[in-house]
């Protein structure tokens, strides 16, 4: 076991430091003259050069990447061109957002799509197994985007059933103002006790939330359709219906408890790539995490905090994997024979 | 995209014909539906000057008059914020997104089947580095890679292009790697080699033939994801420029006025929906085509 977490743990960082290279490169070599878009459009031949002195574009790139290298290690990933805040800091006050808008939504996908995914494996071919199938594709070409207009439209304008963006209705800031203890709303507010503000930035998650929630409900209802399926066939499963276990049980205990495995991996790959998604959901909600923080970003060309946003969400992604892999490790002792 | 139910790496698996294939479209309705949409939007997109009501409005046409009218008889679909109808713009728009994931996919086929058979052909060090750089690559949600290269070349389609490309080629090297690294062990790769074959002979002749099934099934999965992928950087402002007819920037135009006018948003986005759904439903299906344990159930 040790040795395997080890080999993991020096994997996941190879490829960290792979993805600040990458990071790196796309700076530097891609973007064009940093120095130029620091100086500003209407700047003079001396400025930029100043300008390059100043960012220390002047020196070798094999020195840029390790000064570069030694800044993210100590926690300077630069300054944003447009708040002026070092990029960090700015994330700092913006992943807490993100991180529960894509829990929330995570929730929201397993509650749905495991069951869905349950009731197609059991009848497959059958008209609901067809339905659930249609309904899954469908949930992974949804451009989640334009879902989040559709919804916002129908049921905040039209409706007025859930409010339209926002965290929580400005009016809470004065009657019942939010302590930060943890910068993660949901829970300060639980913990503080502060029920209307709860209540308040629940209501305003839910419609954000769903639209997140789409790609992984197809993709979890899927793979656990393909998962219990695969199980089904084996003998130790016709065993339990020889012993006389009812379907139900035979599916939702024991068919179900072989394929958490991978539906626990595919949660956390997913949870990165819903991190990304939330870069095309946020603004629409006028959500105030990542996503917001990186289109406000694209917009002004701000370099160091695209790929600040950039570096930070591939390290999720990365330790999100390890984590699992490692927790996959603990509880199937075939993984780590491998 | 990430393709995490039953991957397609069926060894030796190959698309079944005449009767077989006949059996798994009757059991596969959803795969017809696919097929036939895609069909659909193909004749849409080729035939598009025949079929756009107003063709000039997929390009620099205005109607100042004719502003954000909602559908009508005369423009089924209504006309956008500087009066273009927006029918005959999704009908063009046809010829982009497409077009983009064709072009994607065709740079990371190049791109990634030739390191994937170099990786799992020859194994050993070249493998080795191989592997370690697509693992980088990988890292990144695709999404968030591409954009954030599309973030920092000048906005353009062809710099979305090939921002997409190369989040896209890697995971065909790891795809091809297996195939190819199963196909190189086997006892007439070896005979090959013992009757004197020339190596990138019996690669072209033996070793590629043989490892690319799983990647057809694996390009038309991810058809959809790119299309999806590439509407959401045009939806970002990282793609095509206005009066470029492409769906996921008219969702963006449409976003100001949505509120009053549903009709902009709401078509081109339809258009994405419906295109990533039937090549998601193609992709689906080929695979269970192929899935030999699919012939065990019931």
């Amino acid at each position: 076991m040790t040795v395997y977490v080890a080999r993991r743990v020096v994997l996941a960082a190879l490829v960290v430091v792979g993805v600040i290279i990458a990071t790196f490169v796309i700076a530097r070599v891609v973007a064009g003259d940093p120095a130029a878009t620091w100086a500003g459009p209407h700047a003079s031949a001396a400025q930029v050069a100043a300008a390059r002195r100043f960012l220390g574009l002047d020196r070798p790139p094999a020195v840029q990447l390790l000064s570069y290298f030694g800044g993210i290690l100590s926690g300077n990933w630069g300054l944003s061109v447009h708040t002026h805040q070092p990029v960090l800091s700015d994330i700092g006050t913006a992943a807490p957002a993100s991180l529960e808008l894509v829990t929330i939504a995570l929730i929201i996908a397993l509650v749905v799509a495991v069951p869905l995914g349950l009731v197609s494996a059991r009848w497959p071919g059958g008209l609901a197994d067809q339905a659930i199938r249609a309904g899954s594709i469908l949930g992974v070409s949804m451009p989640i985007f334009w879902m989040a207009l559709i919804l916002q439209l129908v049921f905040s304008q039209r409706l007025h059933w859930l409010p339209a963006a926002g965290e929580y209705s400005p009016s809470l800031l004065f009657s019942h103002p939010l302590a930060r203890l943890t910068g993660f709303s949901l829970i300060d507010a639980t913990l503080t006790g502060n029920w209307p503000m709860l209540g308040g930035i629940l209501a305003h998650i839910l419609l954000p939330a769903l639209v997140v929630a789409a790609y992984p409900a197809g993709l979890i209802a899927r793979m656990v359709r393909a998962q219990v399926l695969d199980t089904v066939g084996e003998t130790h499963i016709q065993m339990l219906r020889a012993l006389g276990f009812r379907e139900r049980a035979v599916f939702g205990r024991f068919a179900m408890k072989l394929a958490w495995n991978p539906v626990a991996a595919a949660v956390a790959l997913v949870f990165g790539y819903s991190l990304v998604n939330t870069f095309l959901v946020e603004a629409i909600f006028d959500w105030p995490g990542l996503g917001s923080y990186a289109t406000a970003s694209i917009a002004t060309l701000d370099t160091p905090a695209i790929l600040g946003v950039t570096l930070f969400i591939a390290l999720v992604y990365v330790a999100a994997n390890l984590i699992v892999d490692i927790l996959q490790a603990a509880l199937d002792p075939r993984i780590r024979l491998r | 995209m990430i393709e995490a139910p039953t991957p397609a790496d069926i060894p030796g698996a190959v698309l079944p014909q005449g009767q077989a294939l006949r059996r798994g479209l009757r059991d596969n309705p959803l795969l017809l539906v696919g097929g036939l949409t895609v069909l659909l939007i193909v004749v849409v997109a080729v035939f598009a000057p025949l079929l756009a009501p107003f063709p000039a409005d997929a390009g620099t046409a205005t109607h100042p008059f004719a502003v954000l009218k909602p559908p009508s008889a005369e423009h089924w679909f209504g006309t956008d914020q500087v009066g273009r109808d927006v029918l005959s713009r999704v009908i063009y728009g046809a010829r982009i997104s497409p077009l983009v994931a064709v072009i994607v996919l065709v740079i990371a086929c190049v791109i990634g089947v030739p390191l994937g058979i170099a990786a799992g052909y020859f194994g050993g060090w070249v493998d080795e580095v191989i592997m370690r750089v697509t693992d980088v690559f990988l890292a990144f949600p695709s999404l968030l890679l591409a954009l954030a290269l599309a973030a920092v070349l000048p906005t353009s389609l062809t710099s979305l292009t090939i921002a997409i490309s190369v989040t896209w080629w890697p995971w065909y090297t790891r795809l091809i790697r297996g195939q190819a690294a199963s196909v190189a062990g086997r006892p007439y790769i070896d005979s090959c080699r013992a009757l004197g074959i020339p190596r990138w002979r019996i690669i072209v002749r033996h070793v590629l033939p043989n490892s690319v099934t799983p990647l057809i099934v694996q390009v038309s999965l991810d058809f959809g994801g790119v299309i999806l992928t590439a509407s959401a950087l045009s939806f970002l402002g990282l793609g095509a420029q206005d009066p470029t007819p492409d769906w996921g920037l008219m969702v963006a135009e449409g976003q100001n006025y949505f509120t009053t006018a549903w009709w902009v948003v709401t078509f081109p986005g339809i258009a994405i929906m419906v295109t990533a759904f039937a090549f998601n439903l193609i992709g689906d299906g080929l695979r269970d085509l192929l899935d030999p344990r699919r012939s065990l159930l019931p």
